[in-house]
């Protein structure tokens, strides 16, 4: 009995402390679910999205770039698909095999192998590895025919940069490439859109518009396990392709310009002369920007920077030439302007001048006789221009030419490669070279030798505001917002004043003193192109549609010594490095004149034989296309 | 009262059946599905080797557990010594020709699977010192010969336990047999000396501890001190509970856990996958067929006629219940990571052989609950 008391008063014991206990579960119990409240129902958001960011991450691809289409719409850079092999190592199941079997259906070589197996050593086994990024089509179909033999490998369909006129454009838009250090810290959009296998734009149009043209990153979201794994995709944002751009360019006259220039050093601009528009703009030779895409190979590299007629360079823009006899319409002017002559004034032309014991030759040697200001122009007699130009002195001629834009980049922002040329003063020559102006300077200067030198673009616009009648104009490469219509611009021209279209402004942009003078210019070139014994009379159309006005000139590109000026060597017989420079500057229909070129072919020999019958082949479809051209313009605005 | 044992002696099978107490064993199937479910979903929607495995530790143990039950309460009481005499020696074997892995030595091998013994001596030990109490007249319970021996019963397997080294066993082991005395009627001033003499005697703890332990507690006080080592499991947990939200991901749509961010998700971390996919809802549900367990252990306890059925079910229910708060504040962030698995959820077949022989002699106190013990 004394057991069982003891035993229940242990029982007692028990079930008190267990009471305790119990109300202390209880407790903890509401205490964990109150943990379980906390992290589930309040910070809910906060930890959904630290799981969000374990498991999602995005995976950014390479933006589509802005088309850029000639006035007429056609592209001229646009997209196109390519097809990529991508291998995924942690797929290959013998990764030997597998390159000896790309090495012989794609002819890798063994560079691209050695760089495959370090590719592979430094990315993680589920990365996939470019091996080729642009497989040809043939090369595409092979490679999917044999697919059940190449476990692995991954043919892929992806979008790159294509100029489809080739060659045609190169020195107007430039090409893309992938980016280098400087270029991604120098531009900050190229910084924050950059992904491997991004391409930007290295020269022209192509670098200058980067970041209207760039377009934005699509993006694709996956899901990743803890190892950074893809296990599925979530997500495709579509990026935005970056803007259309609009050229003034019209695609058939740039391309006659290549073949015109077929195998010549040299470069033709045509311009509107009423908007300033740039309808054609080559560079001969050019090359084709479409081996730049994916790394151009050394060969290819080497062919076009050994080629002697320099490719690279932008003749129209970085060229810089003598414009030779082709300044005379604009020193003929200065004068007029100035007074120093009328068209009365006569000079007697002996085949030279001396000057203080120097003799100035014409580059006729029995001389033209009496001439006047319009038959000086038509047969480009030097004599004349020598007369007027020391009459003239240097500093009213620079004035002259300067207001025609001589020796200032005429697109000023758009290519960082264009230069500016030079018209040469005293004060230049002060400054710069530190001596004092000669007289026989002057006298070269007025047939247009000597220190000047002129882009061809920039002799395109002087032709272009001596034809549309001594008025400034802009010249643009790039349809802007609010086009000014050609009959807004000859209109606002012809009442004498003018909108500036960027700031609205009026603006006198009268470049002469009396319009009178303009005419008397234009008949001169006129006569110059369709006058017997004028230099470009063989050039000339006599339809008067396609009737042009032009000069020609002859640039030399070294001192004739007395020697070969008694030799009088056919072209041929003269090393191609030594012969002249031929250069032509027109405009037409002479009736109603709409457009203003200009024409040079390094070492072509004379203006007259190498360089007018070029305007005249080109200025029938100039002219052919005109009617087009004034029906697209209000095709479409596009905004940059 | 002789009479009455020689009744309860002769309790037929069909009585036993009988009287084994349904809501438990319910209670029990219930909770094995959700861990056969929890642990398909660990393998990501597959039936594949932890599935496969922790169902036919189910299919073995469950069995087991109705068998243990049906031997009499008076036999388990009878054998406690004996048991808990047995799981030290194996706990000895252990610590000399044990498994090694992952750095502890806690395992060996019984052929058809491998044996943890220190999850065994969570039971033993409450058995043991349910017996001790049991015999110990009343007066006796604060003599100091008593005390002296029943901390020797916990210091024993706990010392070998810490030696293994598995902290947290040791700590479940050493608590399972403070409860007891606790229950047996130990004076409350003891536990509170104790008490504060642990809270004065910490720091000197934590410098006996491994340098790893130490980081754990360091980690648990700052988990983000190093997000990717040592922090990682912790705020992943966190991640994986938090984001479940109201009700869940849904069944297999654990993110946190089938892309690989969750670690150890078969055993330790188990609840945060379940968190994860079932949400604030489903935990709770979870956490109340738990307390049901807990509270028809009680119950039981409280209805059973001999002292030991009764401290044995008492100490029992705490121990189940110090393993899932353990194990959930763990997983929570309210503690530092310790090694403990949640009975029956988390994989691993020391734990559940353990946990359902404790169940079973639950069960056989509830067939014989009239039973007295001398």
């Amino acid at each position: 009995m004394i057991k069982s008391n003891s035993g229940i008063r242990k029982t007692d014991v028990i079930n008190r402390r267990m009471f305790i206990i119990g109300a202390a579960k209880v407790i903890v119990f509401v205490a964990i679910i109150a943990r379980l409240f906390s992290l589930q129902i309040n910070e809910n958001k906060k930890y959904l999205t630290l799981s969000d960011k374990n498991r999602i991450r995005e995976w950014r691809l390479p933006p589509t770039r802005g088309n850029i289409v000639d006035y007429f719409g056609n592209v001229i850079a646009g997209n196109l698909k390519v097809y990529q092999l991508h291998i995924i190592p942690e797929q290959v199941e013998n990764f030997n095999y597998l390159l000896v079997r790309l090495k012989n259906l794609l002819n890798l070589s063994d560079k691209k192998i050695a760089k495959i197996n370090k590719l592979k050593a430094e990315l993680k086994p589920w990365d996939s590895i470019i091996v080729s990024e642009n497989l040809s089509w043939s090369q595409f179909v092979k490679i999917n025919n044999y697919l059940y033999d190449l476990v692995g490998v991954k043919p892929v369909m992806t979008i790159s940069r294509n100029y489809p006129f080739n060659d045609v454009y190169t020195h107007v838009l430039g090409y893309v490439s992938q980016p280098n250090e400087k270029e991604i810290l120098d531009n900050q959009i190229i910084q924050e859109r950059f992904v491997p296998g991004m391409k930007v734009g290295k020269l022209g149009l192509e670098k200058r518009l980067e970041n209207h043209l760039i377009g934005t990153n699509a993006i694709q979201r996956y899901e990743v396990n803890a190892y950074g794994k893809r296990i599925n995709q979530l997500e495709h944002q579509k990026g935005q392709q970056g803007s259309k751009i609009r050229l003034t360019v019209d695609t058939e006259i740039q391309k006659a310009c290549g073949e015109l220039l077929n195998e010549k050093a040299g470069s033709i601009s045509v311009m509107d002369i009423y908007t300033g528009d740039i309808i054609a703009m080559y560079s001969s030779p050019s090359y084709d920007p479409n081996l730049f895409l994916f790394g151009i190979s050394q060969d290819e590299w080497q062919l076009i920077r050994n080629n002697p007629l320099k490719p690279l360079i932008n003749k129209t823009l970085s060229g810089l030439y003598s414009p030779g006899s082709t300044i005379k319409p604009i020193v003929a002017l200065s004068a007029l302007e100035n007074n120093v002559i009328d068209t009365k004034f006569k000079v007697k032309c002996t085949g030279k001048m001396e000057l203080y014991g120097q003799t100035f030759h014409c580059w006729k040697e029995k001389g033209h006789g009496w001439v006047s200001m319009k038959n000086a122009m038509k047969q480009s007699c030097d004599t004349y221009f020598y007369e007027v130009a020391r009459l003239l002195g240097v500093d009213r001629l620079n004035i002259t030419a300067q207001k025609f834009g001589l020796g200032k980049k005429v697109l000023g922002e758009y290519f960082d490669n264009e230069k500016k040329g030079l018209f040469p003063n005293t004060k230049w020559k002060k400054n710069n070279l530190g001596r004092g102006w000669v007289l026989g300077e002057t006298l070269i200067t007025g047939i247009g030798q000597g220190y000047i030198q002129s882009t061809p673009l920039q002799l395109c616009m002087m032709t272009a505001q001596i034809a549309n009648g001594g008025y400034a104009i802009k010249p643009k490469i790039i349809v802007d917002s609010n086009p000014t219509s050609y009959e807004d611009a000859k209109q606002s021209m012809e009442s004498g004043l003018l909108f500036d279209s960027n700031s609205d402004s009026l603006l006198d942009k009268k470049l002469f003193k009396d319009k009178k003078n303009i005419k008397i210019i234009q008949e001169a070139m006129f006569a110059s192109t369709n006058e017997r014994f004028g230099t470009s009379y063989k050039s000339r159309i006599d339809d008067p549609k396609y009737q042009f006005a032009g000069k020609t000139g002859t640039a030399q590109v070294k001192r004739i010594s007395k020697r070969e000026r008694e030799l009088d060597l056919e072209l041929e017989e003269i090393p191609y490095k030594d012969r002249d420079h031929a250069l032509y500057v027109a405009y037409g229909p002479y009736i109603n004149p709409r457009y203003a070129l200009s024409i040079i072919i390094e070492h072509g020999g004379s203006g007259s034989k190498a360089a007018a019958p070029i305007a005249k082949k080109l200025f029938k479809l100039i002219i052919d296309r005109h009617e087009l051209r004034n029906k697209q313009s209000n095709f479409e605005r596009i905004t940059i | 009262m002789f009479q009455q044992n020689r009744l309860n002696n002769e309790i037929t099978l069909l009585q036993k059946i009988k009287n084994l107490d349904y809501i438990l064993l319910i209670s029990v199937i219930f909770l094995s599905i959700i861990s056969v479910f929890v642990m398909y979903s660990t393998d990501g929607g597959e039936i594949l080797f932890h599935t496969k495995n922790h169902f036919i530790k189910l299919a073995v143990f469950f069995p087991l557990m109705i068998f243990v039950a049906f031997f009499n309460i008076k036999f388990w009481h009878n054998f406690s010594y004996i048991i808990y005499s047995l799981v030290i020696v194996l706990l000895i074997y252990v610590s000399f020709f044990g498994i090694k892995a992952s750095g502890s030595q806690r395992w060996m091998d019984v052929y058809f699977f491998v044996l943890q013994p220190s999850e065994l001596m969570k039971i033993a030990i409450i058995m043991c010192l349910a017996k001790y109490y049991h015999r110990l007249k009343i007066e006796n319970v604060n003599s100091f010969t008593s005390i002296t021996i029943v901390l020797s019963v916990i210091l024993i397997p706990t010392i070998l336990v810490v030696s293994q080294p598995d902290l947290g066993t040791s700590i479940l082991i050493a608590l399972s047999g403070l409860i007891i005395l606790w229950l047996g009627g130990v004076k409350i001033k003891y536990f509170i000396y104790s008490f504060i003499t642990f809270l004065i005697s910490l720091p000197f703890i934590i410098s006996f501890l491994k340098p790893y332990q130490k980081l754990r507690i360091l980690t648990f006080l700052d988990p983000d001190r190093d997000p990717l080592g040592a922090g990682y499991q912790i705020i992943q947990s966190k991640i994986a509970i938090g984001s479940g939200g109201l009700d869940g991901k849904g069944f297999l749509k654990g993110t946190q856990s089938y892309l690989d961010f969750l670690p150890e998700k078969h055993t330790d971390f188990i609840f945060t996958l379940f968190s994860e996919e079932f949400g604030f809802i489903g935990s709770v549900g979870l956490l109340i067929l738990y307390f049901i367990i807990i509270l028809r252990i009680i119950r039981i306890g409280s209805i059973s006629r001999s002292n030991f059925a009764r401290l044995f079910c008492f100490g029992y229910a705490f121990a189940i219940f110090i393993y899932i708060v353990v194990n959930l504040s763990m997983v929570l962030g309210l503690l530092p990571i310790v090694g403990s698995p949640l009975p029956i959820m988390s994989y691993g077949g020391s734990s559940m052989l353990a946990t359902m022989i404790g169940f079973g002699i639950v069960l056989s106190a509830k067939i014989n609950h009239k039973q007295m013990i001398a």
